[in-house]
C-alpha cells in the first residue's frame, strides 16, 4: 500500500467516527427534547449515556488525528482538514455537553406541571440538528455552500429564542410563582441557541479547511 | 550605501543542448533570508542554483538567456569575473567533499587562493569560519589531521567553514543534509538560521520539513518551471497552485 493510499485511509477512518459522534449527537439532542416534552425521566437518564459515548468518540478522534500530524507530517489541506477536525469535535463535545445538561434539568422539573405548553423549544431542537447534520456533511462532501447556510440558519434559532425568552419574561410578569420554572426553560433555551452557536463554528471550520481562509465576520 | 546582495531572476531560460531545463524563470530573491526550492527530482532545481555562480557554464552545450543580477550586477555580463562571482557566491554540495588535505587547508584554501599569505591572518579566517560553521569546539585540538578522518556531519560543517572563510555574501546549498544523520542535520539547520543574518541563503531540499522549519520563502519547482513562490508558512498551509498541493501532499505522479 503507497504511503498515501494507506494516508487516506486513515483520515476516512477519521471521518467515519466523525459521522459516528454526529449520530450520536442527533441522538442526544432529540431524546432530550422529547424527554423534556414528554417529562420521561429514562428517556432523559440515556442522554447522559450518550453523552459518555460521545466524550469517548471526542478522545479517540482526537488521538487518530495526533498520531496522523506526528506520523505523516501533513501539509495544505491536508493539514487543514486534519486540524479542522480537532477543532470541530471540541464543539460536537460542548453540543453532548449540552444536552446532557438539558436532560438534567428535566430531571430536575421531575412530573411538575409546566407554566406553558412546549411549542417552540421542539422547534429549536428540529433546526439545530439539522444544522449539527449540515456542518458535518459539509465537511465530509466539501460542499462549501451548505457550511456557509448555517449561519443564515442560525438567525431563525435566535428569532426563535428571543420569542421564548418574551414568553418567559411574559409568563414571569404575569405570576411570579412562575419564575422558578421559567429560569430553567431560559436556561434550556439558551443552551439550544448554544448549540446553534456551534454548529455555526463548525461551518466555519468546513469553510477553513476548504479555501485555507477563515470566513469574514 | 551597503551593496545590496539580492538576487534578482528575469525571464531566465536555459538549454542542455537541446533540453529545455528551466523555463522563463523570473524569481526574486531576498538578502538575508532563507529561500527554499522544491520539487521532484530532474525539475531543474539545482540547475537554477548553479547558474546563480554560473556553475553551468562548466557544462558543455549548456546555453543560458535572460537575467540573473545579484545586487545591481549581471552576472552573465561580459566582463563578470567568475572567480570574483564564485568567492561571492559560496556553494555546499549534498555530499560532504572536503578536500584530501589537513582541516586547516581545507578552510584556508580560499582565502589563500585569494591572495592570503600571512599566517595570523589565516589563523583568523580558520578560526572564525569554523566557529560560524559550529565546528571550531570540535576540531580546534585537529586542526592539522586530515579533513577525511571527520565524521559526516563534521565534513559538512566543514565545507561550510570553507565555503564562508572566502568571505561570500550568497551560500548556495544543494541538499546539504540529505546524507546526514538528525543531529548533525539540526546542527547545519540552527547554522542556517543563523547565519542568514550575515547571507544571503538558497537551500535545495527534498525534506519538506526541513523548508518549513528553516526557510523564510519556498519556490516550488516543476518540469523547468516556478509553479509556485511564496512565504514558506503560507505556500505549506494554503498553496494557490493545484499541481504545488498535490506535490507537497504526496499526491503527485
Amino acid at each position: 500500500m503507497s504511503i498515501r493510499v494507506r494516508y487516506e485511509k486513515e483520515l476516512n477512518g477519521i471521518f467515519d467516527n466523525l459521522v459516528l459522534m454526529c449520530r450520536h449527537i442527533e441522538v442526544a439532542i432529540e431524546k432530550c427534547v422529547r424527554a423534556l416534552s414528554e417529562q420521561d425521566y429514562n428517556l432523559a437518564k440515556e442522554v447522559f449515556e450518550e453523552d459518555k459515548v460521545i466524550d469517548k468518540m471526542e478522545r479517540d478522534i482526537e488521538q487518530a488525528c495526533l498520531k496522523i500530524l506526528m506520523m505523516e507530517h501533513p501539509v495544505a489541506s491536508d493539514f487543514r482538514e486534519v486540524s479542522a477536525v480537532l477543532k470541530m469535535i471540541t464543539d460536537l463535545e460542548r453540543i453532548g455537553d449540552q444536552a446532557r445538561d438539558i436532560a438534567e434539568i428535566t430531571i430536575q422539573l421531575d412530573d411538575e406541571e409546566y407554566i406553558n405548553k412546549l411549542v417552540h423549544i421542539p422547534q429549536m431542537a428540529v433546526i439545530v440538528i439539522q444544522m449539527v447534520k449540515d456542518g458535518v456533511q459539509a465537511y465530509i462532501n466539501h460542499d462549501i455552500e451548505l457550511a456557509r447556510s448555517l449561519d443564515r440558519t442560525d438567525d431563525k434559532v435566535d428569532e426563535l429564542f428571543n420569542i421564548i425568552m418574551n414568553d418567559l419574561i411574559g409568563l414571569i410578569k404575569k405570576n411570579p410563582e412562575n419564575a422558578e420554572q421559567a429560569v430553567m426553560f431560559m436556561m434550556i433555551n439558551k443552551y439550544l441557541e448554544r448549540i446553534g452557536d456551534h454548529a455555526v463554528n463548525i461551518g466555519e471550520l468546513v469553510e477553513y479547511a476548504i479555501t485555507g481562509n477563515h470566513p469574514k465576520n | 550605501m551597503d551593496k545590496k546582495f539580492n538576487i534578482t531572476v528575469r525571464n531566465c531560460d536555459l538549454y542542455y543542448s537541446e533540453f529545455h531545463a528551466l523555463k522563463n524563470i523570473n524569481i526574486e530573491i531576498e538578502e538575508h533570508e532563507v529561500t527554499a526550492m522544491i520539487g521532484p527530482s530532474g525539475c531543474g532545481k539545482s540547475t537554477f542554483i548553479k547558474s546563480l555562480n554560473r556553475m553551468n557554464d562548466l557544462i558543455e552545450d549548456c546555453r543560458i538567456s535572460g537575467e540573473i543580477k545579484i545586487g545591481d550586477q549581471n552576472i552573465y555580463d561580459k566582463n563578470t569575473d567568475i572567480n570574483l562571482l564564485r568567492k561571492n557566491v559560496g556553494m555546499v554540495f549534498q555530499k560532504p567533499n572536503p578536500f584530501p588535505m589537513s582541516v586547516y587547508d581545507n578552510v584556508a584554501f580560499a582565502p589563500r587562493t585569494f591572495g592570503t599569505k600571512k599566517k595570523n591572518e589565516l589563523d583568523k579566517i580558520v578560526e572564525r569560519s569554523l566557529k560560524q560553521a559550529g565546528l571550531w569546539g570540535e576540531v580546534r585540538d585537529r586542526l592539522y589531521t586530515n579533513a577525511m578522518g571527520l565524521s559526516g556531519g563534521q565534513q559538512q560543517r566543514l565545507c561550510i567553514a570553507r565555503a564562508l572563510a572566502a568571505d561570500p555574501q550568497i551560500l548556495l546549498m544543494d541538499e546539504p543534509t540529505s546524507a546526514l544523520d538528525p543531529i548533525s542535520t539540526g546542527k547545519i539547520e540552527d547554522l542556517m538560521s543563523m547565519l542568514k543574518a550575515d547571507y544571503t541563503i538558497v537551500i535545495v531540499t527534498h525534506n519538506m520539513q526541513q523548508a518549513t522549519r528553516i526557510s523564510d520563502k519556498t519556490a516550488f519547482f516543476l518540469l523547468g518551471e516556478i509553479i509556485e513562490y511564496n512565504k514558506t508558512d503560507e505556500l505549506f498551509a494554503n498553496p494557490q497552485d493545484k499541481r504545488t498541493e498535490n506535490y507537497i501532499t504526496g499526491r503527485f505522479g
